[in-house]
């Protein structure tokens, strides 16, 4: 099922078709409210972002005047400035990028392998992981924090980021995104590479990789997200300033005893802006990821 | 064709035994365990019999469950009411539309509430301003018992009811054209048409984000914890931040186990029910 339906603004023929035998002024009476309703959600949508651009260009002091400013202030370099010089921001952003993208790279990996192996072959054991998966994803993460927790602690592993990485890299609901996206792989595909002599890994590189190219792109934001937002675990595994990924840090923040709001409101803005870049290019695939295959359920 | 399979699955498999099964196994040993002190003893279910007379769990659970009842209903009705008017061909600028009421879907968790912690200050935060300019008096968000969970509810709902919005919608557009043509030929209204053709074709839909949304509302944690810390009075203890307090505050882990675990009983009930619902046909 298709799900650019955010952007396409060409007109669909999927829609509830209009009642267009209506009189005019009916329809203007019904339509009315809708777009007045419309316009009010998208400003109560809108204006937590808008507020976020403002206030990190201006001094603290001014969030809480009245009037509030309404358009964006001079203060931007000074509120950077002092962001790096309290957490360090510049480290802090490349140690978020840097967790994300190794965890991206190699969950990924992982995922499409076992994707591809559940869904393709047959093989001693195959229902049980299957069955395992299912389990693995209605089982709420928490329940592992203190296991995992002393385990980490056992093998030296605390404030270093293979503790944000290694644990995690088996993620069930990506690894049942895989599959399902690979039950749907045209076999004959497979069979002809088969039949033309190349082996099982290169038929997988060559011809199975790039044809699943979408669903694993949108596996690939889905994954880079779930690092990039994950807060508990690292809340709990880092413990030195210059390792902090970006909400640690913005936790941080809150707790010291003079509260820099405009610095916050600067830091919580970069730290959206990485997703607010992926969703513009790769709205399709965003949303897809977003939706963890929901829509396709 | 035994081998390749296996080996595809190999790595998944491994790390799947590694950081999951084991890790699950030793947590629901440890919950018959009492580790204070760093000396573990066996106490039976003593842990679990312990959460019945700790009034911060159920308080903790009744806030949870104050979020699954008032939260859940009012944002998947307005993510059905958002999808299905975005789905309407004469509306002009849906695509605008959508990508806007989509966006706060994109925000990382911590940022958002970061962003509504300001401005749900007290003293000259956005809200109250904006509130003050209907001559309402300001409100104190964040210190306030009942304005907390408030806050907690309309922070939340901020932040999903457009990731629901898209789901929703996906499956409004997945209804084929012609039971809207069926129902008008029938002579149904814009209300009959809604109840009984829309809504029915949506069912499994809208179980998919109840569902979703509820186990979302019982492990809830990121927004408490910036926005309130729990506080205040704990009337925005959830019991992940319960959780986390018990185990990483207190280094109680015997019990921060039994607690986890009854996050994954309720998951369960929670997983039944809908297996159930959604088996039985309307």
């Amino acid at each position: 099922m298709s799900t650019q339906l955010i952007t396409t603004g060409r007109p669909r023929r999927t829609g509830v078709p209009a009642r267009s035998r209506e009189p005019l002024l009916r329809r203007l009476v019904l339509r009315g409210p809708v777009y007045l309703l419309m316009v009010g959600a998208s400003i109560l949508a809108l204006v937590p972002f808008l507020w976020m651009v403002i206030a990190s260009t201006h001094k603290t002091s001014d969030l809480f005047v009245t009037p509030l400013p309404l358009l964006p202030g001079g203060e931007f370099w000074q509120n950077l400035g002092r962001l790096q010089e309290t957490i360090g921001f510049g480290q802090v952003m490349l140690n978020s990028v840097l967790v994300a993208v190794l965890y991206t790279i190699f969950s990924s990996i992982v995922s499409v392998m076992c994707g591809y192996g559940l869904a393709t072959y047959r093989f001693r054991g195959r229902g049980v992981l299957l069955g395992a998966i299912l389990v693995t994803m209605m089982i709420p993460m928490q329940v592992l924090l203190v296991p995992l927790f002393q385990m980490m602690a056992s093998v030296g592993w605390i404030d270093s980021y293979q503790a944000l990485i290694v644990p995690f890299l088996a993620n069930a609901f990506g690894i049942f995104l895989m599959r399902q996206g690979f039950l749907d792989f045209p076999t004959t595909l497979i069979e002809a590479a088969r039949i033309d002599g190349a082996s099982e890994l290169r038929t997988f590189y060559r011809i199975v990789l790039p044809v699943a190219r979408p669903q694993i792109a949108a596996l690939i934001i889905y994954t880079f997200i779930s690092q990039w937002n994950s807060f508990i675990w690292p809340l709990l595994m880092l413990n030195t300033e210059d390792k902090y990924t970006i909400p640690v840090a913005l936790n941080t923040m809150i707790g010291l005893s003079r509260v820099d709001y405009s610095g916050l409101m600067l830091g919580s803005l970069l730290a959206t802006l990485p997703l607010f870049i992926l969703f513009l290019v790769f709205q399709k695939q965003f949303v897809a990821g977003l939706l963890g295959g929901a829509v396709k359920g | 064709m035994q081998r390749p399979g296996m080996w595809f699955a190999l790595p998944a498999a491994a790390l799947l035994v590694i950081f999951f099964a084991y890790p699950l196994a030793v947590s629901l040993l440890q919950s018959f365990f009492s580790t204070r002190g760093g000396v573990s003893t066996f106490v039976g279910l003593d842990q679990y019999t312990r959460m019945f007379r700790d009034p911060l769990v159920l308080e903790s659970l009744g806030n949870a469950l104050l979020i699954l009842v008032v939260q859940v209903p009012i944002m998947i009705a307005l993510a059905v009411g958002l999808a299905y008017l975005l789905n309407q061909a004469w509306l002009r600028f849906r695509s605008g539309f959508r990508l806007i009421t989509f966006l706060p879907a994109i925000t990382t968790l911590v940022a958002y509430s970061v962003v509504f912690r300001v401005m749900m200050t007290t003293d000259g935060g956005l809200l109250n301003q904006a509130l003050a300019l209907f001559g309402a008096a300001p409100i104190d968000w964040l210190n306030n018992e009942w304005w907390a969970r408030v806050a907690v509810i309309a922070s939340i709902t901020w932040r999903w009811t457009g990731y629901n919005m898209v789901i929703i919608l996906a499956g409004l557009q997945a209804i084929p054209p012609e039971l809207y043509e069926a129902a008008r030929i029938d002579g149904a209204g814009r209300w009959q048409t809604f109840w009984h053709v829309v809504v029915p074709q949506l069912r499994p839909v809208l179980i998919f984000t109840s569902v979703t949304s509820t186990i979302g509302a019982l492990q809830l944690f990121d927004e408490n914890f910036i926005l309130t810390g729990g506080g205040p009075n704990n009337a925005t203890l959830t019991p992940v931040l319960y959780l986390y307090k018990i185990g990483f505050q207190q280094f109680d882990f015997g019990y921060a186990n039994a607690i986890a675990w009854m996050l994954v009983v309720l998951t369960a009930i929670i997983a039944v029910i809908q297996f159930r619902i959604m088996r039985e046909k309307p």
